[in-house]
């Protein structure tokens, strides 16, 4: 950024100042790049508590995911800088740890408890055993429903459920008339909206995208199968336009009990439990993500996390707020202001033997499916990549977005699964010779 | 009046406009031509501090051999076409009634011209979510309370539902310019014309819209400049999806989605071609109508 | 038009004006009350129009998670340098093109404006690489040359088909008079060409203001303009409307009344040269 010197001369001036009180070598101001999901909102809002611990403080700039996502991708490969913290996913991480752009996690505070993170989202957010970002929250993905439409139907939903089972109760809690819909599934186009949910619903069907050579596999059966049951399921019980619902559309249809059963993300749980925004809070059960016989369930893993750009003039004082953020002590924070249901899931092992945490309704169900996921073998057959609902390489969100684009135009009734298929096994290895794997 | 000396001066004067613009156009040219003989895949590590390989005109075919490339064309025109045709035959029919005697002129001109100072990220959310949301929308309801099925517009209708966003930004644009153009019309002549018992659509024929001409050659020369690199309104929208990928979104993708800047600059050195094709073919007609 | 028009006619086009009038201010109106809702009376069916509990509950949150005055203030910076700049610039090259034209006037004013077809995000990385070299990225001045630039084609030529309006005995009789070319222009030229010029400005500043491409992918947490704020309302978790409506109504309102204030002045330069 332009005035580096002026920078760290007012920086001087101004920790000269603020040393004393915070008692602290520099005091520093972060420029974080974050995300405008729910989580990252409210930790902007108890920056203070931060800023009065450390006196470092916080410049937020708050996108929403596609944008944030270019914003910071542009950035980290030019070595921009205009960050000091980024919010990156698990696909972006093992990627850029890989390139050396990212500064190494691995001499936090023992305080911190490294030890303590979930092993499933350690792993993902490493790259050759080092960790490159903290997760500040991790997802899996399940069944959520309403109990009392499921009673109606006279069905009993299952711990466990299978494909053939979602499909009969959506079908049977499918009332057009009223405005509901049996299952409400992300069908807009993009790599990690309905091109995540294509990629686990495949996993379960038998489906991968790549053999062993990097071949893509949409002409196998399998990828007909997968598309075709989802289709077809969709036709009978989904809602209108569902080609271009996303998480948040399908959120929102879920809270004004539009969905007989929504399977998505298990961080939703706590918003359509919540009777501030969900108009069926107290309707709602939890399943693990269906699977169809072949041993592989159909649910992904996430995390959001906190990464330091190689290269940052304020590496301590970033990790400071990545130890701060992603702490313990931040849980307690949001639980002592907002309640357990809504403190960040899904990043620690001690959250989760809390027992104040126990008693939230979908604690365990999250637990279990995050669980369940396996990112090194993420469908039936062996693959040559790392990564459920997606192919952790660079090529992967680009080639991904128009295959999901593809398949939207099937559930938009625009082309047929076969020439969808056809097109996405097309320009997939088209992609994929450009960058010379093939 | 045109001396030597007011000659050189006059030169003087443009210079900083024209070396400004020609150091903005060549720059970025220049490296968009570099990098489209390159492999460049930042997120491979490739960098230009570390040097890029040359790979001759591979970028180029690749980007033509595309199956989303002919789409794209094809989706561009439609779009900015599309969107040409409804701002100049709406804006004419407005234009014509406004210029009518009517209590309250002022106001409905403040509300015809609102539209054209929404940022287009704002509208293309507004439309998309308050509108066209299948459920919740507006629209949606409408249809709804007709008894019809409601529209899934960005899927369904995804062309026509860009088309007709823009169009809403741009119609207030078409519509102020074409309006001056009337007003400045010669009222004796049309007066003239109406004594003769000439009916109204032959007037408007042969008086009104020869008068126009003019101005609908401006409007289709700003409007194409602007339409040809519209990009927001489809990023917030539809995201490139069902059949709404122009050559600019194509190149977002293959420049932010699929980092791949080598292609991605190939497809920018395209547009660029494209943009000249137009620009030569608006200037033919323009050029006369300009002077 | 002074013709005559019976009470009827005039009745019939003022209820056409103003029913295709409100058609056409409608989404922007909608917004607006959708802003004064609850994010579940946004959604309500049937539509509220009027009577729901109005709440200023939307802006409160809005404003309690982004500091609207921040963005406003680099909007207005940004905007509002980037059209002086450009003026600055284009005056002098308008002038000399209006008045000493040479054979290749037309072919200079067309080129200036295919610059303006370039496609922004093909020339993301270069730009990009450029300001980290120049050490502008995230700063208010360099999102000013760039907005400039962009626009300069546009100032340039309504600029010069004002000029080209001006008599050219008046400069002749000036310049009898013995006036230099810097007085010419500064006090013959210019405020006779005034009400172009202010116009032109008001052209520019909205372009400025709604530019979103280069304003969002340049800019980090100093010099981000009301765009990047929207940029973090557009689809939040759960039900957004009202929220979303609140923010659009906020990023939008300066720019519309300062439109609605000065349409007269808008509307007169808005010609380009297109009415002779």
């Amino acid at each position: 950024m332009k005035p580096k010197k002026l920078n760290i001369l007012a920086g001087a001036v101004i920790a000269g100042s603020l040393s004393a009180m915070a008692g602290n070598a520099l005091a520093e101001t972060l420029t974080i790049a974050t995300v405008n999901n729910g989580d990252m909102i409210r930790m902007q809002k108890l920056t203070d508590d931060f800023t009065n611990k450390t006196g470092h403080k916080v410049e937020w700039v708050t996108l929403e995911e596609n944008v944030l996502r270019q914003r910071v991708t542009t950035d980290i490969t030019t070595r921009g800088g205009a960050f000091d913290i980024m919010t990156i996913g698990m696909y972006e991480t093992p990627i850029w740890g890989k390139n050396g752009w990212l500064v190494a996690l691995n001499d936090l505070s023992a305080s911190y408890d490294v030890d303590d993170i979930l092993p499933a989202m350690r792993s993902g957010l490493s790259y050759d055993g080092t960790l490159y970002a903290a997760p500040f929250y991790g997802e899996s993905s399940m069944v959520m429903y309403r109990t009392d439409l499921m009673q109606k139907a006279g069905l009993k939903m299952p711990k466990a459920p299978n494909w053939q089972f979602i499909r009969k109760a959506a079908a049977a809690m499918t009332d057009r008339a009223n405005d509901i819909n049996g299952v409400c599934l992300r069908g807009k186009a993009g790599w990690g909206e309905g091109g995540a949910f294509i990629t686990v619903t495949g996993n379960s069907f038998g489906a991968r995208w790549f053999d062993e050579n990097w071949n893509a596999q949409f002409d196998q059966p399998e990828w007909a199968n997968a598309l075709n049951f989802f289709v077809g399921m969709m036709k009978e019980s989904g809602p209108a336009g569902y080609a271009t619902n996303g998480f948040n559309e399908n959120l929102s249809l879920f809270q004004q009990g539009k969905c007989g059963m929504w399977i998505d993300a298990t961080v939703a749980a706590s918003f359509v439990t919540n009777p501030k925004d969900s108009t069926v809070a107290d309707k709602v059960g939890f399943a693990l993500a269906p699977d169809n016989g072949l041993g592989k369930r159909s649910n992904w893993l996430w995390a959001w996390a906190l990464a330091v750009p190689a290269g940052s003039q304020k590496v301590d004082a970033a990790k400071q707020f990545i130890e701060w953020a992603t702490s313990k002590e931040y849980i307690e924070l949001v639980a002592s202001k907002e309640g357990w249901a809504n403190v960040p899931p899904g990043a620690r092992t001690s959250l989760y033997q809390n027992p104040n945490y126990k008693k939230v309704p979908f604690a365990q169900m999250t637990l279990d499916s995050i669980n369940a996921a396996d990112p090194q073998n993420p469908t039936v057959k062996p693959v040559p990549y790392v990564g459920i609902q997606f192919v952790a390489i660079p090529e992967f969100a680009g080639i991904a977005t128009e295959v999901s684009q593809e398949f939207s135009a099937v559930y938009a009734g625009q082309q047929s699964v076969a020439e969808a298929l056809r097109k996405a096994q097309a320009l997939t290895n088209d992609a994929m010779e450009a960058a010379g794997y093939r | 009046m045109a001396t030597q000396h007011s000659r050189s001066a006059a030169r003087m004067m443009m210079a900083p406009a024209v070396i400004l613009l020609l150091g903005w156009m060549l720059v970025p040219l220049t490296m968009t031509l570099f990098f489209s003989f390159k492999k460049y895949l930042p997120l491979r590590g490739d960098s230009v501090a570390n040097g890029l390989d040359w790979v001759g005109f591979e970028n180029y075919v690749r980007f033509v051999g595309s199956s989303s490339f002919w789409p794209s064309i094809q989706a561009t025109l439609v779009i900015v076409g599309g969107v040409l045709v409804i701002t100049v035959v709406l804006g004419i029919l407005l234009a014509l009634l406004l210029d009518r005697p009517m209590w309250g002129q002022g106001i409905v001109r403040i509300l015809v011209i609102s539209p054209f100072f929404v940022m287009p990220t704002v509208s293309g959310l507004v439309w998309k979510n308050m509108f066209m949301d299948p459920i919740n929308g507006l629209l949606a309801h409408l249809y709804k309370f007709f008894g019809a099925e409601p529209v899934q517009w960005l899927s369904q209708a995804s062309l026509e539902s860009i088309i007709m966003i823009v169009s809403w930004q741009w119609l207030p644009f078409a519509t102020l310019i074409l309006l001056t153009a009337i007003q400045s019309l010669d009222s004796e002549q049309l007066e003239a014309a109406e004594m003769d018992g000439a009916p109204v659509i032959k007037r408007f024929w042969h008086i009104i819209l020869p008068h126009m001409s003019r101005a609908i050659t401006v409007v289709i020369l700003i409007q194409t400049i602007f339409l040809l690199s519209i990009f927001a309104e489809i990023f917030v929208t539809t995201a490139g999806a069902f059949g709404t990928k122009t050559l600019t979104y194509l190149i977002f993708q293959r420049v932010l989605e699929s980092q791949n800047v080598g292609l991605g600059s190939a497809g920018g050195v395209y547009a660029i071609i494209l943009a000249n094709i137009v620009a030569i073919f608006l200037m033919r007609i323009v050029g006369k109508n300009l002077d | 038009m002074a013709r005559a028009v019976t009470t009827k006619q005039k009745i019939m086009f003022t209820a056409a004006a103003w029913s295709i009038g409100l058609l056409i201010f409608f989404p922007i109106l909608w917004t607006v009350l959708t802003s004064f809702k609850t994010e579940a009376q946004a959604i309500n069916d049937p539509p509220l129009f009027l009577f729901f509990d109005w709440t200023l509950e939307n802006y409160s949150v809005v404003q309690e998670r982004s500091n609207y005055m921040k963005f406003l203030w680099n909007s207005v910076i940004i905007a509002g340098g980037s059209t002086l700049l450009g003026i600055i610039i284009a005056i002098p090259a308008a002038w000399s093109m209006a008045f000493t034209p040479s054979r290749r006037t037309k072919d200079i004013l067309l080129w200036m404006l295919s610059t303006k077809m370039l496609p922004a995000v093909g020339v993301l990385y270069p730009i990009y690489l450029l300001f980290i070299e120049l050490g502008l990225l995230d700063s208010r001045f360099g999102l000013v040359m760039v907005l400039m630039l962009i626009n300069l084609p546009i100032i340039v030529w309504m600029l010069y088909t004002y000029f080209r309006e001006i008599p050219g005995e008046i400069l002749e009789a000036a310049r009898m008079d013995g006036a230099s070319l810097k007085e010419e222009i500064l006090y013959v030229l210019t405020p006779m060409a005034l009400p172009g010029i202010a116009s032109t400005v008001l052209l520019n500043i909205i372009l400025a203001w709604n530019e979103a491409f280069w304003t969002l992918n340049l800019t980090a947490a100093n010099a981000a303009p009301l765009t990047a704020f929207i940029a973090s309302y557009s689809s939040p978790e759960g039900l957004f409307f009202a929220k979303l409506s609140a923010a659009s109504t906020m990023a939008i309102a300066p720019i519309l009344i300062l439109g609605w204030f000065s349409q007269k002045q808008l509307v007169r330069g808005l010609t380009f040269g297109a009415v002779k």
